[in-house]
């Protein structure tokens, strides 16, 4: 069921305008594709004369790199190619913004392969290209890797510690103050403070603080990296791969190949999920080698264990948050304290996590601490919304527990303390108009709170999410053809439908309809650069470049029917794709057919940089039922309410929605990295690291509010990450209420809940 | 050493030479350059290499291709006829019931074989009839709802569908008890 | 995945004349959704592997009432629930095939095979063990019946010697007033391995108040899948009610020696035996009314 309000206070600028193609349900361009099998996705790649390639990779969580001898595996019939760290150029120590996150090249490359030391289980330290996939696997077994295991460090408060073993002997915190003398495994600190939290919390009547924990997680996109790199011979690389960003995966080649990026081609071929997982490369500049050392094309796919071992996970964290309100029901101050698992090298999602902790509230007071800690763990990435999802977790349950001491119902709390137009939040920023209170009020005026949940064992939750939004660069080139349709050239690779919901808005400006727009995701050698896949940007900032296409497109066929009726531009007027003028009237269709007789050829551009977020903010409902005999919980109900902004395509927003919604289920209950005594991942398959099945779950009912984003022509937002923000808090609530227990570790599993339950029957 | 293997593929003979260690997902992808049945994990946890085999939906990575001599094999390339979409893929494209697309052609070969088997199905029995295919895009609402539509069209309805050679076509299934 | 060759008998003396030639490096198919994971990750090798699902012997499905079941060792999960007839004979075992993996899996296990890879979590194994089913053994020596009960002797490990293969499980006929029933464990609610596992088979008395006899096996908290012995005996001339079934879990506990690993603690395995006995008893006593 999905359900779509304008919000009651829509002011007199926000009147709903009415669209023709935006907020239809057209079907996908690339539908009839990818129901039939026919989308080329990487690994359907295969080239003439291509060979397959096969990482070796560390057994330990933690060991120096003593040797590596590959000539066994060399001397294999079959294997025409090894390589190792030695076959990459000298990193250089340069950071980069990739679109979700920055990036130090060094580190990059000696996660791509390890240079002195393997820094946790399944770094990759070499690599093998061989006749065949099951050759390449042989053979790699056949590389002599020896190591020195070192001692290892697996989680962030056991990382921290001065004792701790070191990753790298050269990492000294980066800090606002004073930097320390010695290395440690805490990369940077950051801080954010606003006002004076002593007087905050003086003025406080409740103050809670409370510490939470989070397990590593994953993305778990059903299509493991992989990636065919063909090196050719006079010099030019071409990549077809699976990412979300095909320029950053041209710029990061660049940049760890040492090449100019004209002389590397990335072809972005159908992306099977990614989530924040698929934009830091792997695979690609192994390939890229092997492909250079033996002449052909080379293949590599990742093992299912080697996307769980090897790849970008989201952190574990540790957390403190203190939060103190008024009688009265008025938070006063809060104070965060945030520890985020890096994994192997520097730079995980802490900053956006420090950025998001009080996000959804106007606090006067607030001071946020923030650690990045590097570990033995592969190196973290972003996971839709990184970093929010955590701290949503421990300031929607503080929330909770202040709510319910103070007697406030926790949806009039929330609104009590909502964060809205002109609220400054504790990094900064002042917000435009954005939608939570809509959202919060959307949830209250809904069928399922204003149903009554009953039964035993079953409790009911809430929590609110925030996520920016980001802007970032984006280029489209559109083509009007002889039949009056537009063809559409976009670099934004489509991960769940973007290329009908950009295309929708082209139609929209030009007045055609959405199958009148073709919509092609091209290669980097073909439109200009546009950023990634992900901060939720593609409909937003895509969308913007191609209204910007729609708008020169307009400006041209004006120019064309002034020509054919011998008019000025300027008594020309278009009103819903109806040219006008001299008397005459042309439909865009019937005027681009005249147009290509007489003309020269119309090409629009969009090329758009749009800066700061468009802040979008969820809240969640949720009904559940816990077996207190297992410790097990079961979904009954699930709300999820969303300020899109504008929903284009309303299905693919809810979809957005359900299943960003069901990835904070998963790791709300029991998603998480588990890891033996010797850092070593014991789960690392879709058998034992549980994302949730179809019978795990009901039917996710979505709420679409729309309080249009001043900042795009047609109020978007962007929809695609907070989905999975507030999930983890809002079965938590839910399961206080069933249980009478606050958890405040994730996953919340049947063993951790039944522990929990029986420590409260027992009194533990 | 290689060996022979006669198949029917999508209702056409097909032979092909494999070694015993290639599974039924390599040979149709690799070989018979049927790259729709998907790889997702090679070990039979995620579905998105479903196909039909001897009309019981299978994980191709399973099943290895030497075991197929002389059986009968449908992939998703094979479940549209003559141009025409089948009702399930109709729906799932009017749903929206995808969205990075790597797990549909194996859905839809499971939901296909589903709607043979029990053609009107309750919400819960597609859910557990669908639990071997893992989506992570689309938390399961529309492709659920999908199916559910497909089972209403005209299409789905006629004996043509039901009741395809070599399938069971029993309307019942008790759901199953897990904790 | 390594080199190896297939061969895919029609007869079971060839079949084990292949296995015994091929000694050590022989390996069985049947539905093959453990054997190739195995072979896939290196955790067993073969040098030689033997489809069974040729051998009619190995195929073979019959049932009826006066003589029981005929559970030929490669029949396929999916065979055995959609006979109507023998889901309703022998529910438990139903139960155990409808859950193992998903329904592509089902398509191909077997339950001969699940009793062969021999897992302590195995799903099949436990209500086999409440059926007192028997493993029909056929080998160089010639052919031999173990009792399912001691097939296992560890994790992976049976009674199997080289050359021998298992070709049919044979289940009794059930009495009427008799019932059964299984039930694992998950974090999920499908796809899963179990954390624990409780099988029960009864037989009521013919007011169907007092159990006459019971039969309990758990999966997933020992070395191998173990018949209750205790909580079986002390069941004959219980009444049937939710305090005995209670205490028989309790009783079972007392076989249960689970270890702590990813899928839950040792604590948490041994309190669900006592969780799961209760609740399988009472579904087993429900349907031996029915």
């Amino acid at each position: 069921m999905s359900t779509e309000v304008a919000p009651d206070n829509t002011s007199d600028t926000e009147q709903p305008a009415t669209y023709k193609v935006i907020g239809t349900r057209p079907i996908r361009h690339d539908g009839a594709d990818k129901v039939t099998g026919k989308a080329v996705y990487t690994d359907d790649l295969h080239l003439p004369n291509m060979v397959f390639g096969a990482f070796v990779r560390s057994p330990h969580a933690h060991a120096r790199i003593v040797s590596i001898d590959t000539s066994e595996a060399e001397k294999m019939p079959g294997v025409l190619a090894t390589c190792t760290s030695a076959d990459l150029p000298d990193p250089w120590d340069k950071v980069d913004n990739l679109g979700e996150g920055c990036v130090n090249y060094a580190h990059l490359s000696g996660n791509v392969l390890a240079r002195k030391k393997a820094l946790y289980k399944g770094h990759a330290v070499a690599a093998v290209a061989a006749t065949s996939s099951h050759l390449a696997q042989e053979a790699a077994r056949h590389i002599k890797v020896e190591y020195e295991p070192l001692p290892a460090t697996m989680s962030v408060l056991d990382a921290m510690q001065d004792d701790a073993p070191l990753l790298h002997d050269d990492l000294i915190t980066h800090t606002l103050g004073d930097e320390p003398a010695r290395p440690s495994n805490i990369s940077s600190h950051i801080q954010f403070k606003k006002g004076d939290i002593d007087e905050g919390f003086a003025a406080a009547d409740v103050v809670i603080e409370r510490e939470f924990k989070t397990a590593t997680v994953h993305q778990g996109y059903i299509e493991p990296h992989v990636s065919v790199a063909l090196w050719n011979e006079d010099g030019r690389l071409k990549i077809w791969t699976a990412t979300q960003g095909s320029f950053v995966v041209r710029q990061q080649m660049s940049e760890l190949l040492k090449m100019p990026v004209s002389q590397i081609t990335i072809v972005p071929c159908e992306i099977g999920g990614g989530f924040g997982g698929k934009i830091s490369v792997y695979e690609q500049p192994v390939a890229a080698v092997l492909s250079r050392k033996c002449g052909r094309p080379v293949k590599i796919m990742m093992r299912r264990d080697e996307v769980f071992e090897a790849t970008g996970p989201t952190p574990g964290s540790f957390m403190r948050v203190k939060l103190g309100a008024t009688k009265d029901g008025k938070l006063t101050a809060g104070k965060a304290w945030l520890a985020f698992d890096a994994g192997a090298f520097p730079g995980g999602v802490i900053g956006p996590g420090a950025m998001c902790v009080f996000s959804c509230y106007d606090l006067p007071h607030a001071t946020v601490d923030g650690f990045d800690v590097v570990l033995n763990k592969p190196k973290t990435q972003a996971y839709r919304a990184p970093g929010s999802t955590h701290v949503a977790f421990a300031t929607e349950c503080v929330i909770d527990e202040l709510a319910e001491q103070l007697e406030i119902d926790p949806i009039e709390f929330r609104l009590n303390n909502a964060a809205q137009e002109g609220t400054r939040r504790v990094d900064g920023p002042v917000y435009p108009r954005v939608g939570l209170v809509e959202c919060l009020q959307a949830i209250q005026k809904s069928d399922h709170w204003k149903s009554p949940l009953t039964g035993p064992n079953r409790g009911r939750g809430v929590a609110c999410g925030f996520w920016f939004n980001c802007g970032l660069k984006s280029s489209v080139a559109a083509n009007v053809n002889a039949d009056g349709t537009v063809t559409l050239v976009e670099g934004s690779t489509d991960i769940g439908g973007t290329r009908t919901s950009i295309a929708m808005q082209l139609a929209e400006t030009l007045g055609i309809t959405a199958e009148d727009v073709i919509p092609q995701v091209v290669d980097t050698d073909s439109v200009g650069f546009t950023d990634v896949t992900g901060g939720s940007r593609t409909t937003f900032a895509t969308g913007l470049a191609a209204y910007e296409a729609a708008l020169d497109i307009q400006r041209q066929m004006v120019e064309q029917a002034a020509q054919i009726w011998e008019c000025s531009p300027d008594d020309i007027t278009v009103a819903n794709g109806v040219y006008q003028g001299n008397g005459r009237s042309l439909s865009f269709k019937e005027l681009a057919v005249q147009a290509d007789k007489v003309g020269k050829p119309i090409v629009g551009r969009g090329a758009v940089d749009p800066q700061g977020s468009t802040n979008a903010f969820a809240v969640n409902l949720v009904d559940v039922e816990v077996d207190p005999e297992t410790g097990k919980v079961t979904i009954l109900r699930y709300t999820a309410c969303q300020d899109a902004g504008k929903a284009i395509h309303p299905s693919y927003v809810e979809g957005q929605i359900q299943g960003g919604s069901v990835q904070g289920i998963g790791w709300a209950l029991n998603e998480e990295y588990f890891y033996d005594d010797q850092g070593h991942m014991r789960n690392a398959s879709f058998l034992d690291y549980r994302i949730p099945t179809c019978y795990d779950l009901p039917m996710i009912d979505t709420i679409i509010v729309e309080v249009p984003n001043p900042d795009h022509p047609y109020g978007v937002r962007g929809v695609g990450e907070v989905p999975i923000v507030p999930p983890p808090p809002a079965i938590a609530n839910a399961i206080y209420r069933a249980t009478g227990v606050r958890f405040r570790e994730l996953p919340m599993s049947p063993p951790t809940v039944w522990n929990a339950i029986k420590g409260q029957n027992t009194g533990e | 050493m290689k060996t022979h293997v006669t198949t029917t593929i999508n209702g056409g003979s097909v032979e092909f030479l494999c070694q015993p260690r290639q599974s039924l997902l390599e040979v149709l992808r690799d070989e018979l350059s049927l790259t729709g049945c998907k790889e997702g994990c090679n070990n039979g946890n995620c579905g998105a290499c479903t196909v039909m085999l001897d009309g019981l939906p299978v994980n191709s990575c399973l099943v290895l291709a030497v075991e197929a001599e002389g059986a009968v094999i449908e992939t998703v390339e094979g479940i549209a006829e003559q141009g025409h979409l089948h009702p399930l893929q109709q729906c799932f494209l009017e749903g929206a019931a995808l969205q990075c697309g790597i797990c549909t052609p194996g859905f839809l070969v499971a939901a296909k074989a589903l709607l043979e088997k029990n053609p009107q199905p309750s919400e819960q029995e597609i859910r557990f009839g669908l639990a071997g295919n893992l989506c992570r895009c689309t938390g399961y609402d529309k492709i659920v709802r999908a199916v559910q539509a497909a089972a209403q069209t005209p299409e789905a309805q006629s004996p043509g569908l039901s009741k395809r050679p070599g399938l069971l076509s029993r309307t019942t299934q008790t759901e199953a008890k897990s904790l | 995945m390594i080199e190896f060759e297939y061969a895919a008998p029609t007869q079971l003396d060839d079949a084990i004349k292949q296995l015994t030639a091929a000694g050590d490096g022989a390996r069985v198919l049947a539905g093959g959704t453990d054997i190739i994971v195995q072979l896939r990750e290196g955790l067993r090798s073969a040098d030689l592997v033997i489809d069974v699902k040729k051998i009619p012997e190995l195929t073979q499905l019959e049932f009826c009432g006066e003589q029981g079941l005929h559970l030929g060792a490669s029949v396929s999960c999916r065979r055995i629930y959609d006979d109507e007839n023998i889901a309703a004979a022998y529910p438990g075992l139903a139960d155990a095939v409808r859950i193992i993996g998903g329904w592509q899996i089902q398509s191909r296990a077997s339950v001969g095979g699940n009793l062969c890879n021999s897992s302590p979590a195995a799903d099949a194994i436990p209500p086999l063990i409440t059926y007192s089913a028997q493993a029909h053994i056929a080998g160089p020596t010639g052919r031999h019946v173990v009792p399912v009960e001691e097939f296992c002797t560890g994790p992976g490990r049976n009674v199997l010697q080289q050359g021998e293969l298992l070709v049919a499980l044979t289940l009794p006929p059930q009495p009427s007033g008799s019932g059964s029933a299984y039930q694992r464990f998950i974090p999920r609610n499908e796809m899963d391995i179990a954390v624990a596992g409780a099988a029960v088979w009864v037989q009521l008395d013919k007011r169907g108040e007092r159990i006459e006899r019971a039969r309990i096996a758990l999966s997933a908290v020992a070395p191998t899948p173990v018949f209750a012995a205790e909580a079986s005996e002390w069941l004959s001339g219980q009444p049937a009610s939710e305090e005995v079934f209670a205490k028989a879990g309790e009783l079972a506990k007392r076989v249960a020696t689970p270890i702590d690993d990813m899928r839950g603690t040792a604590e948490y395995r041994t309190h669900l035996v006592g969780v799961l006995t209760k609740r399988t008893l009472a579904t087993a006593c429900e349907r031996a009314r029915t």
